[in-house]
């Protein structure tokens, strides 16, 4: 490969060939999701960058809902609630599989128009946030728990005696096609107000983030995520209820039967059986609602596994818990050193200032700390809480489907898009109604495995980090704060992998140095084989990997910014990291060792 | 008889008017636990013992007296036949023992003989310009005793320069009382030296530290003939957040025998930094500690001593009030002043104006 340092441009979609295997990828993907032949010159005077943090992997069919719903909100509350003065949504393609951006701009002569409104509406948000959330809150279970009601079951061989004797003249079909599409529906709402504060709550941070700019020229990023910071997200409640059990588990004496059992069957099994268990077993079942509605995947794909649907994963790591804790290991993070030095930073800076911009400085950083808790939590009750028993409702018509014949493995209606699941569904009860065989079982068997093998080969490839020419500068706020792409980052992706270069350059997310061995993690199921004191290497990680920062010493990601979950999760768990560097999990091989700055944002290749 | 010196670890309360400034300053940083090369002070009560107890006093009134100051050769001429009286001067007794067995401490202390700095301590009113007074007096790797103590009268030496007796004259300033301290403090074996501000004085931004460091003794870079390494710190985080490697053409080395000799850098070292990240962030934390210690911005002389292990090898050389930069009162400007939704308004249209701007 010939180096091309003066390269301008990254290549454009309609030039990029899909890996072997994977032609005709574009018919598995709703129309408007791909780039159109025909809009081939207005696609490419934009520029798309990759976003690999919140879609590492190739999307089947069905996963698109996701980025769909997410983006399409977010852009929304920008642009038609709050009408945000500079800045409308982001626009989302998918090309190869892997999702692409790009941010619309608001014309210059359009900005002062929009001051009033932007004025008046998130106005009424920032001066009524602590009861708007509560209403916040109170909406999001309401459609949790409605989600959790649906339920898709076998159709019955005759409609119950109730249909007739109370005179309803209806079947459970009608049911099953209105509660797929209420399960969609309340997927949908619940994207809309996870986006409600998200963007308020980042503007109020850019607010107090340029403040902070303008004060303290070239102060680090790193100083003011810090000053804003809490430190008790409910984000990170699951792992903490963990730690709770392990250290349970070591005063109730039952620290050889966590040692002796493997999996939760089995160690529960043990632990009902013996002296105390039951105050343990008591312990939890009542950390599971609404804790374990909790994945190490990010909630995007439907391979996620929530600790609920799977208790083996919870079993482990509270095994892992209990064994350090029985080593006298200190479990919990350490949110008294991090308040402690939080304080200590806010109070230097401060003696910096006086008078009047001392008075600013408190009420921007007092109002980012009121919002700024939003920024975290939401997580928990979207990403996890919300898609945990989304997905699960997703698998059970999956699994409904696969009982009836329609495909053959359990997950397989993930290969269909959601507006193909509707007409299957139609074909289920009318074959039911009609008393006759449904076509798909005919159909879709060979049409998913004509899929898989599509999806299979675009999974061969790694994204291209962007498309077409980059703006010369990239100062927009959002787009460096959430996924760390900044000019240089554009640059070092153009001017392609230097052999010379032993090391990586991102966001120095984290502080601190540390030298270790390097485990390069591409999906949430391969996170068993890290070993204690490995310095994870990833594209990406979710928040929810908590349980896995007690045994690392170091992340290093290839997108994310400051405000990225790793950089987030780094700075809870006081470990450094860096993130952004574009190639990290490609160019790291599992093994190397590493020193990895996350006060500098420079990971060093040892050997 | 211990008047006469003073030890910069002494648990007395150093005095100006016996110390002079850079002493004073010496022992205030050991005494708050700076990183200080150790040291005495030879006090103003030996330079006046000197004067006193033997004729100098009288021969140099004499020397001077009906000096026309504006006659510049005449006073050239007679500034340095009095050099040359106090250069020459035999010192009384109990002075020499006191600084001699003051020197002998500091020898044991060091693990045997090494090469020590001298310097003048003026007391600031005896001298023009006196931040600027100590640098002809600076005598570097002196070693051994009788060279010691030749220096150390040099230093005295040094308030009759023509300059100091013109100075002295236009401001009134009588020679009666007139005294001068001097300093005598372990050589830093310096591989990296330079000077650390407490303050960013491209934009008065007191969040930040400046460092300037070059290869080899620091005169160097005080004098500005070598371009040093230029890092700037964040002073809370300490965070190095700019950083620039020179090209450091030259730099001042000790010969070993008792002379410091300019020489090349070789070429792999010119372009390499002259600080690891540690050592910066080593620099840094001492400058901020001198500024909190004196409670004013702060400008410091630092040195990474080869012969000390990592971690403990950096030294305060000197720290004092940084009276430039931040007298210049700068205010930063602030789009959003205020914390209301306009103020959020205006910081918002503030950031993202540039990129609209630059897009058309």
């Amino acid at each position: 490969m010939t180096h091309s340092a003066a390269r301008k441009s990254f290549d454009s979609p309609y030039d990029l060939e899909a890996p072997p295997g994977a032609e005709g990828w574009k018919d598995l993907y709703p129309y408007n999701l791909v780039f159109q032949e025909n809009l081939r010159d207005k696609e490419n005077a934009k520029f798309w960058f990759c976003d690999s943090q919140h879609w590492p992997n190739v999307f089947k069919p069905f996963e698109t809902v996701g980025v769909e719903f997410a983006v399409r909100c977010l852009g929304a509350f920008n642009t038609r609630h709050y009408i945000i003065p500079p800045a409308n949504g982001i626009e989302f393609r998918i090309h190869n599989g892997f999702c692409y951006m790009s941010p619309v701009a608001v014309a210059p002569e359009l900005i002062g128009d929009r001051v009033p409104h932007f004025l008046e509406r998130a106005g009424h948000y920032f001066a009524n946030w602590d009861s708007l959330l509560e209403n916040w809150k109170k909406k999001v279970l309401g459609t949790i728990a409605e989600m959790d009601a649906i339920n898709f079951e076998t159709l019955p061989e005759m409609v119950d005696l109730d249909v007739i004797t109370g005179g309803l003249g209806i079947d459970p079909s009608a049911k099953m096609m209105a509660d797929y599409d209420r399960l969609i529906q309340l997927a949908y709402q619940n994207w809309e107000y996870h986006f409600e504060f998200l963007n308020l709550g980042y503007v109020a941070y850019l607010d107090f983030f340029g403040f902070c700019k303008e004060s303290f020229p070239s102060i680090p990023d790193l100083a003011i995520a810090r000053m804003v910071q809490g430190v008790d997200s409910v984000l990170f409640r699951p792992d903490d209820e963990l730690k709770d059990l392990a250290e349970l588990a070591v005063k109730l004496g039952l620290v050889e039967i966590f040692a002796a059992n493997d999996g939760a069957e089995q160690t529960l099994a043990a632990i009902t059986a013996a002296a105390g268990g039951d105050e343990w077993i008591a312990a939890w079942h009542a950390a599971q609602e609404p804790w374990f509605n909790y994945t190490s995947g990010n909630g995007f794909y439907g391979s996620d596994v929530y600790w609920r649907d799977n208790l083996d994963l919870p079993m482990g790591y509270v095994k892992d818990y209990v064994e350090r804790a029985a080593r006298g290991d200190v479990l919990k993070r350490p949110t008294a050193e991090l308040i402690t030095e939080r304080d200590r930073i806010v109070g230097e800076y401060a003696e910096f200032l006086s008078g009047e911009a001392l008075d600013t400085f408190h009420g921007k950083l007092g109002l980012a700390r009121t919002v700024y808790p939003y920024v975290e939590d939401h997580n928990f009750y979207i990403e996890h809480w919300t898609m945990g028993v989304f997905w699960r409702k997703v698998r059970q018509l999956s699994r409904l489907f696969q009982s009836y014949g329609f495909w053959e493995n359990a997950d397989d209606m993930l290969y269909l898009t959601r507006d193909e699941v509707r007409p299957v569904i139609f074909d289920l009860v009318t074959g039911w109604g009609v008393g006759a065989d449904p076509i798909g079982p005919t159909y879709w068997p060979a049409e998913i495995e004509r899929r898989r093998g599509i999806v299979a080969a675009l999974a061969t490839a790694r994204p291209e980090p962007a498309f077409n020419t980059p703006p010369e500068t990239i100062n927009e706020p959002f787009t460096i704060m959430l996924w760390g792409i900044t000019t240089e980052q554009v640059q070092q992706w153009l001017a392609g992998d230097d052999a010379d270069n032993p090391g990586l350059k991102g966001m120095a997310a984290s502080p601190g140095v540390v030298e270790g061995i390097a485990r390069v993690i591409t999906g949430p199921e391969q996170l068993p084989h890290l070993q204690q004191g490995e310095i994870l290497v990833a594209p990406t990680t979710a928040p929810s990997w908590g349980p896995v920062f007690g045994k690392i010493t170091a992340t290093v990601t290839d997108i994310g910014g400051m405000m990225s979950h790793a950089a987030i999760v780094c700075r809870e768990y006081g470990l450094p990291a860096v993130t952004g560097t574009g190639s990290a999990s490609t160019k790291i091989k599992t093994g190397m060792r590493l020193r990895v700055d996350g006060s500098q944002g420079i990971v060093t290749i040892l050997d | 008889m211990s008047n006469y010196t003073f030890p910069f670890d002494s648990d007395q309360t150093p005095v100006h008017e016996r110390l002079g400034g850079k002493c004073t300053s010496l022992a205030i940083m050991t005494s708050a636990g700076a990183p200080v090369p150790p040291g005495f002070a030879v006090t103003t009560d030996a330079f006046d013992a000197v004067m006193n107890q033997t004729t100098l006093l009288d021969h140099i009134a004499r020397v001077l007296d009906g000096l026309d100051m504006d006659d510049i050769a005449e006073v050239d001429r007679r500034a340095a036949h009095v050099r040359e009286l106090i250069r020459t001067q035999e010192v009384p007794d109990d002075v020499r023992h006191a600084t001699v067995a003051a020197y002998s401490a500091l020898m044991e202390r060091c693990g045997g003989e090494v090469p020590v700095a001298v310097r003048s301590s003026a007391t600031a009113e005896d001298l023009p310009d006196a931040s600027f007074a100590g640098q002809q007096d600076t005598y570097l790797w002196v070693t051994g005793e009788k060279e010691v103590l030749q220096k150390i009268r040099e230093c005295w030496a040094s308030l009759y320069t023509a300059r100091a007796i013109v100075y002295r004259a236009a401001n009134a300033i009588s020679d009666e009382g007139l005294s001068m301290a001097v300093a005598v403090q372990k050589m830093v074996n310096s591989r990296t030296s330079g000077v650390a501000m407490t303050i960013d004085p491209k934009n008065g931004d007191r969040s930040k530290i400046v460092i300037d460091s070059s290869w080899g003794l620091g005169e160097l870079v005080v004098s500005g003939e070598v371009t040093p390494d230029n890092f700037l710190v964040d002073k809370v985080l300490l965070h190095v957040v700019e950083r620039i490697i020179s090209d450091k053409h030259e730099e001042l080395v000790p010969t070993g025998r008792g002379t410091v000799a300019r020489r090349e850098v070789d070429a792999d070292r010119r372009t390499s930094p002259s600080l690891t990240d540690d050592e910066i962030v080593a620099v840094a934390r001492l400058a901020k500690s001198a500024e909190k210690h004196y409670g004013s911005v702060q400008d410091v002389e630092w040195a990474i001593d080869a012969d000390l292990p990592a971690g403990e090898n950096v030294l305060l050389l000197q720290s004092r009030p940084e009276t430039v930069w931040s007298q210049k009162v700068k205010v930063a400007q602030h789009t959003s002043s205020g914390s209301g939704i306009e103020a959020i308004t205006r910081s918002l249209l503030a950031q993202m104006g540039a990129r609209a701007g630059a897009s058309d």
